[in-house]
């Protein structure tokens, strides 16, 4: 936790469509940690991402990428992303090869693909298990299997930072068990990661912090709501209806 | 094969070409980012062109090419900063420039909306010799940008907010594309005319996509019709006495419906191999077991 700020925003407000979405979010991540935003639907968890990687403009505050303010930081091969999307299918067919190795157009000079772009872009797709679908057009993959698609595309520049809009939409648990699994091996090889979630889910014990949202404000910045008492214990099995777990968050972030 | 023997028939054979490789390479990026028709509109935009070339008395097609370039790089602004009346915005564009073709055309000394005719629906029997320098010029730039930037174009047409990530530069992209798209319009008017223009530039992509599932087998295919509809709807036209703009915008549609015809058995087939490969003992139908199991117990 002690490692140099990786994202550091200040302050930041932004607006959509004249409506303020953003109202002063204070956030840092330092190198090497995994930290979950939270937060019910339209609190601004993804306007918050977006406005990191520059797509929604920030109208107030600073924001920093690796120590560069981000209007001058150039330097995205740093950076995986993985956007908040159903499908991301265009107009024309492609394949999951294709898709992916847009993803490693960072670390190509020209858009020139050798050797190590396209053992890469290979790589990628063993880390989420989707190998053997490399040649499909990615219109025939399901909804979790496209999400794992676009996993690899964010792990295949081999970024520092991993920035993820709610990668386990829509991915059944076993797949969810494999992806946490990539991403405890990149962890552990010093990705710091910053991750849109609903569930902890089996990402639970990775994650070092939590940054709850509301309504565009932080609410809470600190230790993740993990499942207390009994739930904790191994072999507990979650039979339980769901609601009970949400008094014990809001109980917890109070 | 006495058609060779003319020089027309040369000039316009090559101009049917280039437009057939050159207008489907272009229009590939503009189906993928579901923008089909804005060669279309780009075309409304190049009439004002054409007649502006007719008043000054200078070449139509370079006259068309600024005005085209110009209209696709307002057309580009207005999707940054128009937010919300934006397809308004590109109505008047589009139709301002129709109505200023034909109002300048018709100012021009000695013009006539006949002149206007040849470039709204093509006259290749009409090539000049400096037409198609300008094309192969043209031409040449449309190539370099659409084969050389393939990657980058894809990845800027397929998540913009991704491309924005990997550090594409997005907007610089967004407008190249518009502007080639611009400059295939001009090339592409004097074959097939700038109402018919957008056809060649989406159809033979919907048509390839029947057969594809890889971008790049889409780009390949789509080329392949271009070039195979232009020279098909050049040399009908030079035996029938046809308007070839008309022949090739018919041929290509005529390639689309047979390839989505032919789609259906060939995706059938493709489904039985991909059945064969699965291994034994993995059938197609489900097999539902006589006694159930004690995995199948669902808790409530
Ligand atoms: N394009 C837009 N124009 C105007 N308002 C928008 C736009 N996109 C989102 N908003 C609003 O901004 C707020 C925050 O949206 P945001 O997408 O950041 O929410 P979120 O926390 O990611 O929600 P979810 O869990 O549903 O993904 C919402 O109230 C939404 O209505
Ligand atoms: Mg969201």
């Amino acid at each position: 936790m002690s490692g140099e700020p990786v994202i550091a925003l200040r302050g930041v407000t932004a607006e959509l469509g004249s409506r303020p979405v953003l109202r002063g979010i204070d956030l840092t991540v330092h190198r090497g940690e995994v930290v979950a935003l939270l937060g019910a639907n339209g609190s601004g968890k993804s306007t918050a991402i977006r406005t990191i990687i520059g797509q929604v403009p920030a109208s107030g505050g600073e924001i920093a990428l690796f120590g560069t303010p981000r209007r001058t930081f150039r330097d995205w091969s740093r950076i995986g992303y993985v956007p908040q999307r159903t499908t991301a299918a265009g107009g024309v067919p492609a394949t999951v090869t294709e898709v992916v190795s847009a993803g490693r157009l960072s670390r190509t000079r020209f858009g020139l693909f050798r050797k190590a772009d396209h053992a890469a872009v290979r790589h990628a797709l063993g880390l989420v298990g989707m190998a053997d679908r490399a040649k499909d057009s990615v219109e025939a993959l399901s909804g979790g299997q496209h999400q794992r698609v676009l996993i690899a595309r964010a792990l295949v520049a081999e970024p520092e930072l991993l920035i993820m809009d709610e990668p386990m939409a829509g991915v059944d648990l076993a797949s969810q068990e494999i992806l946490a699994q990539t991403l405890r091996e990149q962890v552990e090889r010093g990705i710091t990661v910053l991750l849109v979630l609903h569930e902890l889910g089996p990402l639970e014990p990775l994650i070092d912090r939590a940054v709850v949202l509301r309504d565009g404000c932080v609410l809470h910045d600190g230790p993740p709501p993990r499942a207390l008492g009994q739930h904790a214990l191994p072999g507990h099995d979650h039979v339980h209806p769901h609601d009970e777990h949400t008094p014990l968050r809001t109980g917890l972030l109070s | 094969m006495d058609f060779l023997n003319y020089a027309f028939m040369q000039r316009a054979l090559l101009a049917a070409v280039l437009v057939g490789i050159t207008a489907p390479a272009v229009g590939i990026y503009l189906v993928q980012r579901r923008q089909a028709l804005m060669g279309d509109g780009i075309g409304h935009v190049a009439m004002t062109g054409v007649g502006l070339g007719f008043l000054l008395s200078t070449s139509p097609v370079w006259m068309a090419t600024a005005v085209s370039v110009l209209g696709a790089i307002v057309m580009e602004l207005i999707r940054w900063y128009g937010r919300t009346r934006g397809d308004i915005a590109l109505a008047m564009l589009f139709y301002g420039g129709m109505a200023g073709g034909v109002m300048l055309i018709n100012l021009a000394p000695g013009g006539s909306n006949a002149n206007l005719m040849s470039y709204l629906f093509g006259s290749l029997s009409t090539v000049s010799e400096s037409d198609v320098t300008a094309i192969c010029l043209l031409a040449a730039f449309v190539l370099l940008v659409t084969l050389g930037l393939r990657r980058q174009l894809f990845a800027v047409s397929q998540d913009e907010e991704f491309a924005r990530v990997t550090g594409l530069p997005v907007r610089a992209l967004n407008l190249l594309t518009a502007i080639t798209a611009a400059v295939t319009v001009t090339v592409a008017m004097r074959v097939v005319g700038l109402l018919l223009v957008s056809a060649l530039m989406v159809v033979p992509v919907a048509a390839a996509q029947q057969l594809s599932r890889s971008f790049a087998a889409t780009f390949a295919i789509a080329v392949a019709i271009g070039v195979t509809v232009t020279i098909g709807g050049t040399i009908t036209s030079y035996y029938q006495y046809v308007p070839p703009g008309a022949t090739i915008v018919l041929l290509t549609i005529a390639a689309f419906i047979a390839l989505s015809v032919l789609a259906t058995p060939l995706a059938r087939r493709r489904a039985r191999a991909a059945a064969a490969r699965r291994p034994a003992g993995d059938p197609a139908e489900c097999a539902i077991p006589a006694t159930r199991g004690a995995a199948d117990e669902v808790g409530v």
